[in-house]
């Protein structure tokens, strides 16, 4: 059994623990609403480009010469994975559940004997992949320095992968996140980037424009880069609500299981306490009695 | 009888800029500028780094937003402009 003492100061430093639980948590919620409206707002956006892109792909053909991020190398060998996490802890289970899907991926695809290499956004993913698979991570994209992941962000990734493409580094590019379904939920999501899955349902029901400036090629040059910035734009959004609703929802957990500590530890003390008070009780009486 | 309005929308990756029914926009293309009207043939272009001129009616004094790379686009619902960035 604890003494009085020992027991109080637990009793302290499970409230101070659950008052930084309690404030992380308000600091979550808050960036939370931020977080969300962002995605929502880029939204417009992600689905203008996505109806130019698919108008646009039915109406060039792929040949030798068509750009790597559509048509992809003709090889299906070396697989990038490309994982999102956050730069911060304390959301619960949200990075080691992006790794884990990564890792379900990279198994079945060394199963399959094709390469995998990682291409790591944030800071948290980064120990466990390099645990399991040394070497294997081509490079780390830092985003600890910033707020929020912005558009910025995006297009600098966007440039690293088109170049990787380029220099034959890999020939097929997966992206991990986090999809925000709501604040309790977040799920885990893999999604091809390069090549451009392009939906064939999709294509058959846009006419597409009549006429192009300067003309398709060129037009699909450009937006070809700015589509696969536009996905990262959005996983990064996605990822930065999933973190924060995750965080929110752990931090409440976590301040309630200190609360419900914090009980529990009060009861342990005031019944030792009581004891203490009838012992000495008992032996004043005792003694009394004596005489 | 009043001409139909031209539905024009400019987004950028942050957020949806505009969502309006406009009488005209001049389009700085990358191949040189070009009016938008309502019912114009659906055309896509470039957009180069320069003012984007928007008519609120016929003969009104335009107004002016500067906007950096991205397409345009005309289709049978109006004028769509992506661009990257607005200022």
């Amino acid at each position: 059994m604890a003494s009085l003492k020992e027991l109080k100061d637990r009793i302290a430093s499970v409230k101070s623990t659950q008052k930084i639980t309690k404030a992380k948590k308000m600091v979550a919620a808050a960036k939370l609403r931020r977080a969300q409206m962002a995605a929502e707002a880029a939204r417009p956006y992600a689905s203008e480009m996505e109806k130019v892109m698919t108008s646009l792909a039915c109406k060039v053909s792929i040949d030798g010469n068509s750009s790597k991020l559509l048509a992809g190398t003709g090889k299906l060998e070396t697989h990038l994975l490309v994982v999102a996490t956050s730069d911060r802890g304390l959301c619960g289970a949200f990075n080691a559940n992006i790794v884990k899907k990564a890792r379900i991926e990279a198994d079945k695809l060394i199963a399959e004997g094709h390469n995998v290499l990682f291409y790591m956004v944030g800071r948290k993913g980064i120990p466990i992949i390099k645990r399991l698979y040394p070497g294997q991570i081509l490079k780390h994209f830092d985003t600890s320095n910033v707020k929020a992941p912005g558009y910025d962000e995006a297009k600098a990734i966007a440039a690293d992968l088109t170049d990787l493409i380029d220099e034959g580094k890999y020939d097929v590019a997966h992206l991990f996140y986090g999809k925000f379904r709501s604040a309790l939920v977040q799920e885990p999501t893999m999604q091809q980037i390069v090549p451009i899955a392009v939906h064939d349902g999709a294509v058959a029901e846009s006419e597409g424009p009549g006429d192009y400036e300067p003309d398709e090629g060129e037009i699909l040059a450009e937006l070809l880069p700015r589509n696969l910035t536009t996905q990262i734009f959005r996983a990064l959004l996605e990822n930065n609500a999933s973190e924060q609703g995750a965080s929110m929802t752990a931090m409440d957990n976590a301040t309630r299981n200190a609360g419900e500590l914090i009980d529990s530890l009060t009861i342990v003390y005031n019944r030792s306490r009581q004891a203490a008070i009838t012992t000495e009780l008992i032996e004043i009486i005792a003694g009394a009695e004596a005489l | 009888m009043k001409m139909a309005n031209l539905h024009f929308e400019l987004v950028t990756p942050e957020k949806l800029v505009r969502s309006e029914d406009v009488f005209m926009v001049v389009v700085p293309g990358t191949d040189g500028d070009f009016g938008v009207l309502a019912n114009h043939a659906s055309v896509m272009s470039t957009v180069r780094d320069a003012d984007l001129l928007i008519y609120a009616s016929e003969g009104a004094t335009p107004e002016t937003i500067s906007v950096q790379g991205g397409f345009a686009q005309v289709d049978e619902t109006g004028l769509t402009v992506l661009a990257d960035a607005v200022s």
